[in-house]
């Protein structure tokens, strides 16, 4: 059996294969600003007296945070009322991404992980099934646990060898994106194989598998995810899961690390992908550091290490993915050398990656940024361009005011 | 079962983002304001050129990206009867489905802005301009009732439960 269908299984009770429709029972759910007051409003659609959430359920605060506008200010309070009166963990402002917060202190191996997110896939990092819903399949979690599940087929991706300088996680899974395309995993999972990655790239790579349409994206749990759960405090979550050696695959995909170089995604989709050398020399506005997909510690530290003791040529902002980074970052001394090179900290959270507040574009301005969409429209202007890169890509091009290839001054 | 109605033609990669961009919501608890931008940013004033119980029609991967169900929600609210792609992004497709908004996977590439289409439940679309039928595969059997019961919020109450 493949990790998905292993984890599956092990929650309906039996058996299952691909293509079947299976009920099952949610370990963890969470809803975000964005999406969470109409999953409240379907909620109260479904008259149920007394709601029994899963265990572990929380309520973010993190798409515009703190609230830019009075309508929203509205929605805060509402996911904050609903939080208080059923119990459920809140997530208020400044705590952090949801992805990154699900993953530091609620995501377990071998849980089914629902979020009112897309990139909910992000958990799969840390070897759970967690994949992304709307607002009324997480009202009817919400409400009986439970929710129905179509089996998905499942696309093995192998990660061998160790990355080239300069060339990180993000590039890897760019690179993947542009080779299969938005919609190449339809329907399906990825299951990646790469024991000597560590956690956070983990994370980066699960976070996109949505990016090409993918229903999860899930790593084995292994020593590396044992290590994670123990620094979080949280040993005993750890569970050890991974695909049968026999497992059946509908697609293979090698990729050799060594062999990959720093790949950027041009406007306006995501599968749109070349290497940065092919665009270098580009002048961009604005360079945004952070987001579920790169706003972890070791990507501030590779940002900082190029920036420190320089000055950045364009608009920089820089947001970590949650408090427990900032805070770490601030003890190493990461965002003394960004703010002294010129960035903007922004308190944890999505920040402009959704173009609701905090940086968004003027008419024909350019944007380099480690999210992971760059949709038209997505930073709040459909006049203006998003390119996608790594840390490494995004503080080099700061630091001079047009695309570089990190390569040239790491 | 038997709908007809105008098309409206979207190109590929049709991204909640563009169904509905992050920039509006502030007005995403006023769903009635918010589906006064449906679209805006693939068609200029989309919402005034659509007739109760047209349909939407885009090429591959519809709907991908957030997984904001105020896409779908808005869509269904502003009256189109459903949406028709060759293949559709996951939660996209299951949002409508939960929200029991129609949504069909065929070949559209004959499909042009303006035609005029008869869904037959059986199986087959009729386009009247060209004369021509395109086949779809049916719903698997329990996507269908959530659809038939009206969504999944009115499946739940049905069923008390899943
Ligand atoms: S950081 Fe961006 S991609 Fe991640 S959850 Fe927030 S809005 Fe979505």
């Amino acid at each position: 059996m493949t990790l998905t269908q292993k984890i599956i299984s092990k929650k309906a009770g039996k058996p299952v294969k691909e293509g079947e429709i299976v009920i099952v029972e949610v370990d963890s759910c969470f809803l975000q600003d964005g999406t969470g007051p109409l999953a409240i409003k379907r909620l109260k659609e479904l008259e149920i007296e007394k709601i029994s959430p899963p265990k572990r359920s929380v309520v973010f605060i993190d798409h515009s945070s703190p609230s830019p506008n009075l309508s929203l200010s509205n929605d805060h309070k509402l996911l904050r009322d609903f939080a208080g009166e059923n119990n459920i963990i809140l997530s208020d402002i400044g705590e952090g991404v949801c992805h990154q917060r699900m993953a530091e202190d609620f995501v377990k191996p071998g849980d089914i992980v629902i979020g009112s997110d897309s990139h909910t896939c992000t958990g799969g990092g840390l070897g759970a099934f967690a994949t992304g819903m709307g607002s009324t399949d997480l009202a009817v979690i919400l409400a009986i646990k439970k929710t129905y599940l179509k089996v998905c087929e499942a696309i093995l991706v192998e990660i061998t060898g160790k990355f080239s300088k300069g060339v990180y996680a993000k590039d890897l899974i760019l690179y993947l994106i542009g080779k299969i395309k938005a919609d190449g995993a339809s329907y399906k999972a990825l299951e990646f194989k790469g024991k000597e990655l560590d956690i956070e790239e983990r994370l980066t790579i699960s976070n996109m598998a949505i990016e090409c349409g993918a229903k999860a994206g899930l790593f084995p749990s292994d020593e590396k995810t044992r290590e994670f759960l123990k620094k979080r405090g949280r040993e005993d979550d750890y569970l050890p899961f991974k695909p049968d050696n026999d497992a059946e695959y509908i697609e293979k995909i090698r990729i050799e690390t060594p062999s990959l170089v720093p790949y950027i995604s041009l406007p306006h989709s995501v599968d749109n992908v070349v290497p940065v050398s092919e665009k270098e020399g580009l002048k961009i506005d604005q360079v945004f550091i952070g987001t579920c997909t790169n706003g972890r510690i070791s990507d501030l530290r590779i940002a900082a290490s190029i920036l420190k003791g320089k000055k950045a040529k364009t608009r920089l902002l820089v947001c970590p993915a949650s408090r427990n980074i900032y805070l770490s970052a601030m003890k190493e001394g990461v965002i003394k050398a960004l703010v002294e090179a010129g960035a903007v900290i922004l308190p944890p959270g999505c920040g402009p990656c959704v173009g609701i507040h905090q940086g968004v574009l003027a008419d024909g301005e350019i944007c380099l940024s480690t999210a992971n969409r760059n949709f038209k429209g997505r930073m709040g202007n459909p006049n203006s361009e998003i390119y996608l890169c790594s840390p490494a890509t995004a503080a080099a091009s700061a630091l001079y005011g047009k695309i570089t290839d990190p390569r040239e001054i790491l | 079962m038997k709908i007809s109605g105008y098309s409206h033609k979207f190109g590929d990669d049709v991204s909640t983002d563009i169904i509905i961009p992050g920039r509006f919501f502030h007005l995403r608890s006023n769903l009635v304001e918010l589906a006064k931008h449906l679209m805006e940013d693939a068609k200029q004033g989309f919402i005034d050129k659509i007739k109760r119980g047209d349909f939407i029609v885009g090429g591959k991967n519809f709907g991908c990206g957030s997984s904001r169900e105020h896409a779908p929600t808005i869509i269904k609210m502003a009256g189109i009867k459903a949406v028709l792609a060759k293949s559709f992004a996951r939660i996209f497709f299951r949002n409508a489905i939960n929200l029991g908004l129609l949504v069909i996977e065929c070949d559209t590439d004959g499909i042009e802005d303006g035609d005029y289409l008869t869904i037959d439940g059986d199986g087959f679309i009729e386009n009247k301009r060209t004369g021509k039928r395109i086949e779809f595969v049916s719903l698997s059997p329990f996507m269908k009732k959530i659809l038939e019961d009206g969504g999944l919020v009115e499946y739940v109450k049905k069923h008390k439960g899943i």
